[in-house]
């Protein structure tokens, strides 16, 4: 008896008799003896409630700090309005398949569509594709795209990209043998400069991080200009939730936009999952990668949507795909699309410029305290960089003690910057929040002294 | 507010011409054909804190000129819309889903719950080790689970999909070879009956393809593929059983000959349902699978993700595994990143972690027994169509099947019908289709596979719906060709779509 599985024995009976066999084993004669094996070395199945209760008990082992973290570095504590949770969790969204039968597939290909459309408006691109599996992977299939476009093989990565980032590029390059160079980082301003004689001459693409890793604002448009002299294409990795204050990517000159959705109204789930956005210029359309959505009528005429331009994809191309890519994130990309549209236009501009206010803020008064420095002096958004008078990983020990999670020591990536703390701030972290955080950084810094 | 942005849309018909319309099958308005300035579906506090003006912190290039074009909807606005809109989809949750290769079981309710615990939902990835200690058992735990299921030896529960696993499982390869001093293999062999994902994720992890061509029993043809193996042979991909729903018989032959040569073999593991608790990749000498969560553990699909890929590997692949990996010593859990060989990460963090909770529930759920129950009746309920349909439907490889079966629609296209207007003419009957034309060493392949989860009420509903289409192809053809009739929409202009990409909505396309 087992609750997912509908058969009684009398109609398994019934239907080996239909299909001629005696036992559920004499199906499986195909299988080699010597391979057969008996069962699993796997606990019985427990209940519905026992396993809820298993599953209580490790969730309670796990610490949550709710609005007292300043943890971002790529995945960000933004409130999810519970009208995103209710339509995500609606099973026509959830319990679908990629929307192959577009007959039976309208809802969620329309949804994609409006995402698609969404993130065109975000970026000042031309067209953006269904979404892509996170945000890393999307920044190395933008790197790939480029490098098909420009028919060269070498990748110039700005030091300030999330090292997590840096590092699935790597990873992916590896494959076709591509060649990576290293952009350095202006360790007083924080930003990626454009060297004056340009990318290296063979460089098909040149990839920026908006705002970078340290949470400093880059010049894209001198970072456009700068690739574009070089016969490169730029790809700029931005933060979405930034978009309606920053300028759009497209309009200063990046030739491909992408990044992670996760702060649209996507919950942090222990970093996935999430879904990666595409944008590009309309030129490079038949290299973008991942499943696109057009907008079509049917046989009566009337608007619908379906799958368009697949020729570039795996399913059919096969070898010559532009993407090993067959699904997307459909459903944490309508999680982002029902966001922006509850927020709307004011709404995401309101929401980022007061993520940036108070990360401002707090900045302020953290570097009022004694020793404490901004460790760049480039402009930032809502997250900054904080060097402290002893190690970071200490200051966030003792925060933590008095109940808040202060940020991310750089040292778990960079051993140089052992004193460097990342500090992000979103609309949860309220003023008293940020008390509660200056008179903690307080009381820390004064035992550091006295230490 | 820009002027001229998000004015009332055209095509709105004004509120009076509204109520007089009758009610039309179709789809809702884009969320930014029914945008109204001013409205707003979320609040958002005051600062709180001394503003500064914007130009003071950033500069002036830096800074928005014109808002994006996003819709200003109310929240009722909202929620009414998306609501409508899923009222299109098909989904598991509404009726039988037998889409060969994509295994649409049912997705237990249990599971999201539990998902959505605050203690897994809402953790912070970089939250330090000693606050997540649960979290990493959960991930500890599912991964011992599948290398039991599996046969194998550790997991990376790092990528977010099949094809991203399977990248995964060609770099790891790559990196093997190389370690090994045996960079000049650059070829992978791939059926011709493979996943089109297979051929892809090859090529972009720097391989060629070369493909073998199927026996006529449908399997991996022994001879063809010793006469292919060299020097030059990175490894072999397959799936077991394959997309044709036949088990490999000569899969041990299969690794050994591959090994023999100096390759590895990789297990698509999109069937695995079809074994689960009867048979093991890693007994059969695999060197790396991966697993789809969203097909055998039962995660749902999310209408195409997020899905989950983890990796599994045997001793020689273990070195190679991606960053970072959960590790246990004296009952303390940790992420270790500590390992040279590693191809380092494909993604961001640690994996698809909610879709691996889920399929951690699945597991305890049904337990050992539970699982091999599952593949039995997944097993028996393909067996079941296929004995009741082989009449109506030519079925080429027509003997005992796994998991699913692949018939070729030649009778009705003799008829002037295709396997897509079969398909088609499925959906009129609150079913989804099966997969068509694929595999493609099938001719008008209709891949049916009902998993573990339809009753035999189910099966039989649907066997009742392929004979009355079969029927329908020999008395009223032109029923099935202009099928779907009862759909929210019909067949969509796909050539229209391809020749003039309209791929967002903009003011005036409508």
């Amino acid at each position: 008896m087992n609750a997912y599985l509908p058969h009684s024995d009398q109609d398994r009976a019934q239907m080996l008799a239909a299909v001629g066999a005696t036992s559920v084993d004499d199906l499986f004669a195909a299988l080699p003896e010597s391979l057969r094996v008996a069962g699993l070395a796997l606990p019985p199945g427990l209940t519905e409630a026992e396993t809820r209760d298993h599953l209580q008990l490790l969730a309670d082992e796990n610490k949550l700090w709710g609005h007292s973290s300043f943890v971002g570095a790529g995945f960000y504590r933004h409130h999810v309005p519970a009208a995103v949770r209710a339509m995500i969790g609606r099973s026509e969204f959830a319990t679908s398949y990629t929307p192959y039968q577009a007959e039976v597939s309208q809802g969620t290909l329309a949804h994609i569509f409006e995402f698609q459309t969404a993130v065109c408006e975000l970026t000042g691109l031309d067209v953006a594709n269904a979404s892509l599996w996170d945000g890393p992977s999307a920044a190395a299939e933008a790197a790939f795209l480029a490098l098909r476009a420009t028919g060269r093989d070498r990748i110039a990565l700005s030091g300030a990209l999330h090292p997590e980032t840096n590092q699935v590029i790597s990873t992916y390059a590896a494959g076709p043998g591509f060649s990576i160079t290293p952009l350095p980082v202006d360790e007083t301003s924080g930003q990626t400069p454009p060297p004056l004689s340009g990318p290296p001459s063979d460089t098909g693409v040149v990839v920026l991080q908006q705002p970078n890793f340290f949470g400093v604002v880059e010049d894209t448009a001198a970072w456009a200009k700068a690739a574009h002299q070089a016969g490169a294409l730029l790809v700029v990795v931005q933060n979405p939730v930034t978009l309606g204050v920053l300028e759009a990517p497209g309009v200063l000159g990046a030739d491909i936009a992408v990044g992670d959705v996760q702060p649209l109204g996507n919950g942090l789930n222990f970093g996935g999952p999430s879904a990666g956005y595409m944008a590009c210029r309309g030129s490079l359309l038949r290299q973008l990668p991942g499943r696109l959505v057009g907008r079509t009528v049917d046989a009566e005429g009337r608007t619908c949507y379906t799958l368009t331009l697949q020729a570039r994809e795996q399913h059919i191309r096969r070898a010559k795909a532009t993407s090993n890519i067959c699904s997307n994130q459909a459903l944490n990309a309508l999680a982002a699309t029902v966001y922006l549209a509850l927020l709307g236009p004011v709404g995401l501009r309101e929401l980022g410029s007061l993520c940036l206010q108070r990360a401002h803020a707090l900045q302020e008064r953290l570097e009022a305290l004694p020793g404490v420095t901004a460790a760049f002096s480039g402009p930032f958004f809502h997250e900054f960089t904080l060097r402290l008078p002893f190690p970071a990983n200490e200051f966030r020990r003792r925060l933590r003690e008095q109940g808040v999670d202060p940020g991310i020591p750089l040292g778990r990536w960079f051993l140089e910057k052992d004193r460097e703390l990342l500090v992000a701030v979103t609309e949860v972290n309220s003023p008293t929040g940020l008390d509660r955080y200056v008179e903690a950084a307080g009381r820390a810094l004064t035992e550091g002294v006295a230490a | 507010m820009t002027p001229g942005l998000n004015e009332p849309h055209a095509s709105r018909p004004a509120a009076d011409e509204a109520c007089l319309e009758p009610v039309r099958r179709g789809i809702d308005p884009l969320v930014f054909e029914q945008s109204r300035p001013g409205h707003r579906g979320l609040d958002l506090p005051p600062a709180g804190v001394p503003e500064a003006p914007l130009p003071r912190l950033l500069p002036g290039v830096a800074l928005r000129a014109q808002p994006p074009r996003l819709p200003e909807l109310s929240e009722p606005e909202v929620v009414r819309h998306y609501t409508r809109l899923s009222h299109l989809n098909h989904s598991v949750d509404l009726g039988i889903y037998p889409l060969g290769s994509c295994t649409m079981k049912h997705n237990p309710k249990l599971n999201d719950e539990l998902a959505a615990l605050p203690g897994f939902a809402e953790l912070h990835p970089y939250q330090e080790e000693d606050e997540v200690q649960g979290m990493l058992r959960l991930m500890w735990e599912l991964e011992q689970a599948l290398c039991e299921i599996t046969g194998m030896l550790r997991v990376s529960l790092q990528p977010s999909a099949g094809a991203h696993g399977e990248l995964v499982g060609i770099l790891m390869i790559r990196a093997f070879h190389r370690r090994n001093g045996d960079a000049q293999r650059d070829t992978i062999l791939v059926p011709d009956s493979a996943h089109g994902t297979n051929l892809a994720s090859a090529t972009l992890g720097g391989y060629k393809i070369v493909e073998l061509p199927s026996s006529d029993r449908g399997l991996i043809d022994v001879t063809r593929l010793r006469q292919s193996l060299n020097e030059r042979t990175a490894g072999l991909m397959l799936t077991n059983p394959n997309t044709l729903g036949l088990f490999e018989e000569d899969i041990c032959r299969i690794t050994s000959l591959v090994h023999q040569a100096g390759g590895l073999v990789y297990y698509d593991g999109a069937n695995l349902n079809a074994i689960l608790g009867r048979c093991r990749p890693g007994d059969m000498g695999l060197d790396v699978v991966h697993l789809n969560l969203h097909k055998t553990f039962s995660t749902p699909h999310g209408g195409g993700g997020p899905g989950a890929g983890p990796v599994a590997v045997g001793p020689a692949l273990e070195p190679f595994l991606p960053l970072p990996l959960v590790q246990q010593r004296a009952g303390a859990f940790r992420l270790d990143d500590d390992r040279p060989l590693s191809i380092g990460r494909v993604k961001g963090f640690y994996g698809n972690i909610a879709v691996a909770v889920r399929a951690y529930a699945y597991i305890l759920r049904m337990g050992g027994e539970g699982l091999r129950q599952a593949s039995g009746d997944a097993v028996l309920n393909a067996n079941y169509l296929r004995t009741r349909l082989h009449h109506l439907y030519h079925v080429p490889f027509d003997r005992t099947c796994m998991h699913e079966f692949v018939a070729a629609a030649l009778k009705q296209k003799a008829r002037g019908v295709l396997a897509r207007d079969i398909a088609k003419r499925v959906l009129d009957f609150g079913m989804h289709a099966p997969t068509v034309y694929f595999p493609l060493i099938v001719p008008e392949a209709l891949m049916i596979e009902p998993t573990e989860s339809e009753s035999l009420e189910s099966l039989d509903a649907f066997v009742e719906v392929m004979r009355r289409v079969d029927a329908e192809s020999i008395e009223a053809p032109e029923v099935v060709r202009e099928a779907p009739h009862s759909t929210p929409v019909r067949r969509p202009d796909e050539t229209r779509a391809a020749r003039r990409p309209v791929l967002r909505w903009e003011p005036d396309i409508a």
